[in-house]
């Protein structure tokens, strides 16, 4: 399973495998209600797997998944 | 005593009251020494004379722990200094000698203790192997027993120790800056203003740990708790920074960064739970929390970003890279056994 983050900004954004997508540069990021949150850092990891309790931020949470719950 | 003037070719005569030595008004006591070598060394450094160095040699540590101090010792010469020592040591012969004598012969022991990479070839994916490792590394956690059942007591001891990194967070990283290339430089610069709090001095990592460290009543002036740090975490300290202050290890400081990043996200969490549990629901837990968030950024920048360029650009590296990420890992492992054997339970 895996989520797509909705970004809104211009900078490069970069899926890692497995991981979050990382975003560079300032930017909005939903969260799963759909409410916008600023980025605050040069580079941003945001949730691909659907399970951070830090939403819309990674967490770290995907590497407890196993393999075929984490994001491609 | 040498004369403070000399004579160039053309025998004009020069001042040298430029580098007459200044000693540092600010800056850490001196450490108790643990052994004959690290008394040696404070002895020198205390009384401005280098000359007592000679004929001091690794060889003569009488223990780790003495061993490990002499060099935590004369490497904080390139931190922040000792009060009433004169700076003009950090860069004497004599000094860096020894220093580099003790780190030779520490990172002897490093390497054989984590073990070289198995075959000959570089991974494909040098930052997913990285992480990879991250996640396989099933040594002792020091962050679960703090989440479900460590004392204030056992928390506010385990945070003395940590306080030896932790308030110079990121700062042994910085030297590994102007030996990178633009990609993995323009990476790391990255990971580092997030480190460095952003332009924001309260939002700075070790400040920030500073401030956990006054909620929790530990005096959190640099360098205050390192009486009772243990000698492993003396050599968590002395390893990161061998790994920062020789480009030829450059390899191993950014595979060490790779692997700190990629171990702190979970373990932060559960410390994070483990504070608030005990009441500490201050700047102790924002530290950790911050390092839940800032850390899942920053493994992915160090392993992919700035390692994997690295390794892409010197393939050589590869095995220096694995020597810094077995080394978080090991260290680690050691530190957390002594630690949980204090607290009375099995690693």
């Amino acid at each position: 399973m895996s989520v797509e983050p909705v970004v809104r900004g211009t900078g490069e954004c970069v899926a890692c495998p497995g991981g979050p997508l990382l975003v560079r540069g300032d930017a909005l990021v939903e969260d799963r209600e759909g409410r916008e949150h600023p980025t605050t850092r040069p580079v941003s990891a945001v949730c691909r797997c659907g399970r951070t309790r830090r939403d819309p931020w990674c967490d770290g949470t995907h590497k407890l998944l196993p393999e075929r719950h984490r994001p491609a | 005593m040498t004369s403070r003037t000399f004579l160039d070719c053309r025998g004009d005569a020069h001042s040298l009251a430029a580098v007459t030595p200044v000693a540092s008004e600010l800056g850490p006591a001196l450490p108790q020494p643990r052994g004959r070598l690290s008394e040696g060394v404070v002895v020198a450094l205390r009384s401005g004379r280098p000359a007592l160095l000679d004929g001091l040699d690794p060889v003569y540590a009488d223990s780790d722990d003495d061993a490990a101090l002499a060099l935590w010792t004369l490497q904080e010469l390139s931190y922040r200094g000792f009060r009433g020592v004169e700076e003009t040591l950090e860069w004497d012969a004599r000094v860096v000698g020894l220093r580099v004598a003790l780190e030779r012969a520490w990172e002897e022991e490093l390497r054989a203790l984590c073990g070289a990479p198995t075959g000959d070839t570089v991974p494909v994916d040098v930052g997913s192997t990285i992480l990879e490792m991250a996640e396989a590394d099933d040594g002792p956690s020091v962050a679960a027993a703090v989440q479900r059942h460590a004392t204030v007591d056992q928390v506010r001891s385990l945070l003395a120790q940590r306080a030896v990194y932790h308030l110079k967070e990121s700062d042994p990283v910085a030297w590994l800056v102007p030996r990178l290339e633009a990609g993995p430089k323009s990476a790391l610069a990255a990971l580092q203003a997030d480190e460095y709090g952003n332009g924001v001095a309260g939002r700075l990592h070790h400040a920030m740990f500073t401030a956990g460290l006054q909620e929790w009543g530990i005096d959190a002036t640099y360098g205050a708790t390192i009486d009772e740090a243990y000698v492993e975490t003396l050599q968590q300290s002395t390893t990161v920074t061998m790994f920062g202050l020789h480009r030829r290890l450059r390899g191993a400081a950014a595979g060490h960064l790779a692997a700190f990043e990629a171990t702190s996200s979970i373990p932060s969490s559960r410390m994070a739970q483990g504070l608030r549990r005990l009441g500490y629901e201050g700047a102790m837990a924002a530290y950790y929390d911050e390092h839940v968030e800032a850390d899942a950024v920053h493994e992915q920048l160090a392993a992919r970003d700035i390692c994997g360029a690295m390794v892409a650009r010197e393939p050589h590296l590869w095995a220096d890279v694995h020597l810094g990420v077995r080394a978080v890992f090991e260290l680690e492992a050691r530190f957390a056994t002594r630690l949980l054997d204090s607290w009375g339970i099995a690693a």
